[in-house]
């Protein structure tokens, strides 16, 4: 028995109906989200140290043998996305102490907030093809009702939108697995991938295969699926939106990792060939959408696609240097763009606006602030000694060393592109006089009149101190990757440990 | 049968994205809704229609006789029902609430939030 495995979906699931209980005392369940997802990161800081130590850790529910049980499984990138599920749970729990309205308290958004999270790890560790459809609509669920918590109307619209792509995306999810059933009679990840290459029918492996690229394709917001994302990810309150941004999309492109090493290996050159181009697609598309817009969160939100194609070039390119890469852009990626939609929500706090235009002065009356805004802006933007720089460093050598030139000049482009949205938002929110427009500029200036102003800055500041981290003392973390990418670049691995594994 | 029923599924899909298609956003309920539909019945037929065979094990056999139908994918249409439900529940609540904050059905006129 290993309960370092289940803690990470234990935890949050029962905050959550806690949580709940405690509906008329806004004051415990604040207590206790801090509580929660400060026990999650630690048992997911377990998590990755008993499966560095072992390599893998597999679970039978019930303790019905292998294919036919459900089960959950922890192999180094499992483990790696738990622990980054706790940094941001963590950070945006202090932060919600500050910034969530009263309102959205009352109206259980502690709980809601506790679902995701546990929606999310249950996505990274299960085994079994039909609890991760199960796994997303929980998470699912819990964002569509965290999306449209105040009910203004840009959360409506854009919840309309969210809701029924990611709807569309779930049916195709659940048609892809019953067309995979029909084929190989099993829903464990690791039987599958051991019987898919027995199946004569290649075509319609490779129809099935797509129908898996584009359902997690829209869910991770990949080249022509994303619209949704900026249409929603601007309008819910900030912490909300940070959630999101670090988590959400990262859970779909999580699955394409684990779909497209594990099951989907025969036909890698028409499958991943396809990725390729959706990845530079993406990358592109995205950068150049951030570059029309003019309100921090929209920006914020186009970029999230743009650093989607990264990882999913790290996947495409399929060589262990490339994956390793993804590994490591999906780490410093999560962090990196949390801490950047809390700064966009603190200067909001300060203004009033997310609009550039109406942004202005920070540098001058809050010049910690600013740094702690160019920090992760320029770790996204790929500057040393930032992590942002070792991620595309890895990314990009791996391009140039499959002879992908054209991905690898896009891949710079887009460096390049970002660093002029970074720019453009430093010298309108940062650098300008505060407009003569602006009236509210006391708490700008002077002291916040906030209870809690320090918890604006506690996950800030930590989420700052991560990317310093990941940049300077990059080895260690790269040896993860590198550890995580081994395990995904032998699928066999991963079939023994969990079709031969240790019974209990 | 099965034939048959592939037509069927086929038929659910293409009214579900006629329907989504459509700008009332009722009516992209109503697509969600067969959309998810589909899916269950695919799932049911996909995976092999057998006639009057519960899969019972006789008494003292220790797995069924002869050919029995699959038990597996009945239970994940269960559970599928049971998550489109609770979704569209959801869904049928935020279209009330987009319609009284937006004042309109016309998911044309819901753009604000687009670029």
């Amino acid at each position: 028995m290993s309960p370092e495995l289940i803690l990470p979906v234990l935890i949050p699931l029962t905050a959550g109906a806690l949580s709940l209980s405690l509906w008329r005392s806004v004051r415990y369940q604040r207590l206790l989200a801090v509580l929660a997802n400060g026990l999650l990161l630690w048992s997911g800081i377990w998590l990755l140290m008993s499966t560095t130590e072992h390599g893998f850790i597999t679970m039978q529910m019930g303790s019905w043998p292998a294919p036919f049980s459900i089960v959950f499984v922890s192999d180094v990138l499992a483990a790696i996305m738990i622990v980054l599920t706790g940094i941001i749970g963590l950070a945006i729990a202090i932060y919600s102490l500050a910034s969530t309205p009263r309102g959205h308290e009352k109206f259980g958004y502690y709980p809601l907030m506790h679902l995701l999270l546990a929606g999310v790890a249950g996505s990274f560790l299960t085994g079994d093809i039909f609890n991760l459809f199960v796994w997303f609509e929980v998470m699912l669920l819990a964002s569509f009702a965290l999306l449209t918590l105040g009910g203004e109307r840009a959360q409506m619209e854009g919840a309309i939108k969210y809701v029924t792509l990611n709807l569309f995306s779930s049916a195709i999810f659940l048609s892809a697995v019953g067309l995979l059933y029909g084929m190989v009679g099993t829903l464990n990840m690791a039987d599958i991938a051991q019987k898919v290459s027995q199946v004569e029918d290649t075509g319609m492996i490779t129809v099935v295969a797509m129908m898996f690229m584009v359902s997690f394709g829209i869910k991770a917001a990949a080249f022509p699926l994303f619209f949704w994302l900026p249409a929603s990810y601007h309008t819910p309150q900030v912490a909300v939106s940070a959630l999101f941004a670090g988590l959400l999309t990262k859970v779909g492109v999580y699955a394409l990792f684990r779909m497209f090493t594990l099951i989907f290996n025969q036909d890698v050159e028409y499958t991943h060939n396809i990725l390729l181009w959706a990845a530079t697609l993406t990358m592109l598309t995205g950068v150049l959408g951030a570059a029309a817009q003019f309100e921090f969160r929209r920006i914020l939100s186009f970029h999230i696609v743009s650093q989607i194609g990264y990882m999913m070039l790290g996947l495409a390119l399929y060589t262990p240097l490339a994956i390793i890469g993804g590994v490591f852009y999906i780490m410093h990626h999560i962090i990196v763009k949390t801490n950047l939609f809390l700064v966009s929500g603190f200067t909001y706090r300060l203004l009033g606006s997310y609009e550039l235009k109406d942004l202005g002065g920070v540098y001058k009356y809050r010049p910690l602030l600013a740094i702690l805004f160019l920090i992760p802006a320029l770790s996204l933007a790929g500057i040393p000694p930032l992590s942002g720089f070792f991620a595309k460093f890895v990314i990009i050598r791996a391009a140039l060393e499959a002879e992908a030139y054209l991905v690898t000049f896009v891949a710079l482009l887009v460096g390049l592109l970002t660093l002029y949205s970074m720019i453009k938002i430093w010298a309108e929110v940062f650098w300008k006089k505060i407009p003569d427009h602006v009236q509210n500029t006391e708490e700008l200036k002077g002291k916040l009149n906030e209870k809690h102003a320090w918890a604006y800055y506690v996950p800030m500041v930590g989420l700052a101190i991560c990317t310093l981290i990941i940049g300077l003392y990059g080895q260690p973390i790269y040896e993860l990757a590198e550890m995580s990418a081994k395990q995904l670049m032998n699928p066999q691995l991963y079939i023994e440990a969990v079709l031969g594994g240790d019974q209990p | 049968m099965e034939s048959l029923m592939a037509y069927v599924v086929g038929i659910m899909f293409t009214a579900a994205f006629y329907m989504m298609l459509r700008r009332s956003i009722v009516k992209l309920v109503i697509g969600l809704m067969i959309l998810s539909n589909a899916a269950n019945l695919l799932i049911f037929v996909v995976s092999g229609m057998t006639r009057g065979a519960p899969p019972l094990i006789p008494e003292g056999a220790s797995g069924p006789v002869g050919i029995v139908a699959d038990p597996l994918p009945q239970a994940l249409i269960l559970t599928a029902i049971v998550i489109a439900f609770g979704v569209l529940a959801f869904a049928v609540v935020l279209i009330r609430r987009a319609y009284e904050v937006v004042g309109t059905d016309d998911l044309d006129q819901m753009k604000d939030t687009d670029t």
